[in-house]
């Protein structure tokens, strides 16, 4: 039998063995990229992948990963798992995850496949390609979601198109955009380890225990099968953090502003993961509240702890994040209560179970900010006046968010923030926002904003159903309040089914 | 050496039973917190998962890189070789 090379031996073989510098091209013509953002890398072969992947290991556990999701999926379809869901208003949740979250999954796979063709680095070019390839595959297990649930269930009929026009998944969309349209390491700073490593953890881990909880089989398995491969991730966008900033001293005043300034974008772009979790789950798992303290106060402070050796700090507005924990799924729900009538899914009224348990986990804020805003809500649809928005809301520049977020010492006023620039004037949400803007202006006065869009006549209509229907959204059937709707009937008819049977035998 | 928490999360499945069993054994200062569908353990500084540990409860060779089909997220530097899978801080 061949003896078993050992690990270290064989990724060495695998990774810097194959490599090759070119003689007949100049190697930075060759590699136009990586050095126009003032990064600079003295060796590359200093890059470590520390679980030593290498492409035939790779492709022999993505198998097994693969078999195993596929039996799932299909025996989550071939016997009505959607059934088993603790409630239709889960959906909500998932609705928003599926149209929201799939494409940057395939954005990403496209990124990642640019950066491994394009970064100088051996360790680094086959740490991208596996990545790429990771996140087509998520792509696919999530389609392979969203084609289940889009037989059963309203507002996943075409979430490509949706992905490009509808407003609050521009929060997404533009979050991404805003990554692939700079350099490879501020992408690789901003994605994997900002956003993979930082970050990622509150999307993907109690989201998706939740989803469990919620009895929904599909999206736990897709979930805990991509998290495996994020597990790679995470550990990629801390070895290129590391190798960055050891690489050369002129590198950690780069790095820190990118940490800065992406940290607060992940930080906006899972304010929506966070409503989620306190409002859309029927079965709760933890408070985003907890989630927050487990994944960021308390593992990123030990990251960052680690990181201080190369004198990189916290990011900058980390105590405002900390500050928010409390208040930002209430005010990201308000936002999606009052402009259902325009999205994807439905919202609904909190019932009093449900606000017991906000204000157990919330006992500094909810009864006192929050509870009363949902009593009224709650009362005014009980007269028959169930409450739409349908003021357009102002949107901030940066994160595309409804300017719905409030003063850092004061949750009863909303922040506004706002600069002039060449004569006009942009607004933002908060102080991060602002910050991010003022580095890059000419970058953000380009954003595409659903708001200023439908203003200015690009989005089908000056009316809210033109519009909707620019989106492909159904006013009526995709959304508005649940209580009434289409999917709460079809549930309760199914459920009422599964009684009658039940009593039978 | 840093004292703060060094994280693993596993899959709630029979690939991952041996291995969390193996890090409690292994880890006397480990503390194990239980969720729907998943195992978190936390580790003051330091946390080993040792081969030849997982191997004695699966009844065969166990490869460190096996772990890719049950981690669902960790926390810390990684140290990774035939016979170990490690985690610390600084």
């Amino acid at each position: 039998m061949a003896k078993k090379i050992p690990l270290k031996r064989k990724y060495e073989m695998m990774t810097r063995g194959l490599a090759w510098d070119t003689t007949y091209q100049d190697m930075d013509d060759v590699y136009p990229y990586d050095k126009f953002e003032g990064i600079k890398i003295h060796d590359w072969d200093a890059w470590e992948d520390p679980f030593r992947l290498t492409q035939d290991a790779y492709w022999k556990y993505q198998a097994e990963k693969e078999r195993k999701l596929y039996a799932v999926i299909d025996s989550f379809a071939q016997n009505n798992g959607q059934l088993g869901l603790s409630d239709a208003r889960y959906l909500g949740a998932l609705k928003l995850f599926l149209t929201g979250v799939s494409p940057l999954e395939y954005q990403a796979h496209r990124h990642f496949a640019h950066l491994a063709r394009n970064i100088r680095g051996t360790g680094a070019q086959v740490a991208a390609q596996m990545q790429s390839i990771d996140e087509l595959r998520h792509a696919q297990t999530q389609i392979h979601a969203i084609s289940h649930y889009n037989k059963y269930f309203d507002g996943l009929h075409d979430f490509t198109h949706m992905h490009d026009r509808v407003w609050y998944l521009s929060v997404p969309k533009s979050f991404f955009d805003d990554a692939v349209s700079a350099g490879p390491f501020e992408f690789f700073t901003a994605i994997s380890f900002s956003f993979e490593y930082v970050l990622t953890n509150l999307l993907f881990v109690p989201f998706m225990s939740g989803a469990a909880y919620n009895g929904d089989l599909a999206t736990v398995t897709f979930g805990f099968s991509a998290q495996s491969d994020e597990s790679r991730h995470m550990t990629l966008g801390l070895e290129v953090i590391k190798f960055l900033l050891e690489q050369d001293e002129a590198n950690v005043p780069i790095i820190q502003h990118w940490i800065d300034k992406w940290f607060w974008r992940g930080h906006r772009l899972l304010s929506l993961v966070g409503m989620m979790m306190d409002y859309m789950l029927p079965k709760k798992i933890m408070s985003w509240k907890d989630a927050w303290e487990m994944y960021f106060e308390e593992q990123g402070g030990a990251l960052f702890e680690d990181l201080a050796r190369y004198g990189i700090r916290p990011p900058m507005h980390a105590e405002q994040a900390n500050n928010e924990k409390h208040r930002i799924s209430h005010e990201v729900w308000a936002i999606f209560y009052q402009y259902t009538h325009a999205a994807g899914f439905h919202t609904w009224d909190i019932d009093d179970e449900h606000k017991a348990w906000l204000s157990a986990e919330y006992p500094d804020t909810f009864d006192k900010y929050y509870r009363p805003r949902l009593d009224l809500w709650k009362q005014m649809a009980a007269d028959g006046n169930r409450y739409y928005n349908m003021a357009l809301p102002q949107l901030c520049q940066v994160c595309q968010i409804p300017m719905g977020f409030t003063e850092p010492d004061d949750p009863t006023t909303i922040c506004f923030r706002s600069r002039e620039y060449q004569g006009d004037r942009y607004h933002f949400c908060s102080d991060g926002c602002q910050y991010i803007f003022d580095h890059e202006p000419e970058k953000y006065i380009q954003a595409w904003l659903p708001v200023h869009q439908i203003f200015q006549g690009n989005c089908g209509g000056a009316e809210i159903p033109d519009v909707l229907n620019w989106y492909h959204l159904n006013l009526g059937v995709d959304n508005m309040a649940y209580e009434g709707s289409a999917e709460e009937k079809i549930w309760n008819d199914w459920m009422a089914t599964r009684r009658v049977g039940a009593a039978r035998t | 050496m840093s004292t703060n928490n060094v994280s693993i999360t596993l899959q709630n499945t029979e690939d991952a039973r041996p291995i969390v069993e193996a890090i409690t054994a292994d880890n006397p200062d480990a503390t194990v917190h239980h969720y729907p569908a998943m195992v978190k353990i936390d580790c003051p500084g330091h946390l080993t998962i040792s081969a030849e540990s997982v191997g004695e409860r699966l009844g065969r060779d166990w490869d460190p890189q096996e772990l890719h089909l049950s981690v669902i997220s960790l926390s810390g530097n990684i140290d990774e070789d035939d016979d170990h899978f490690d985690l610390s801080w600084n």
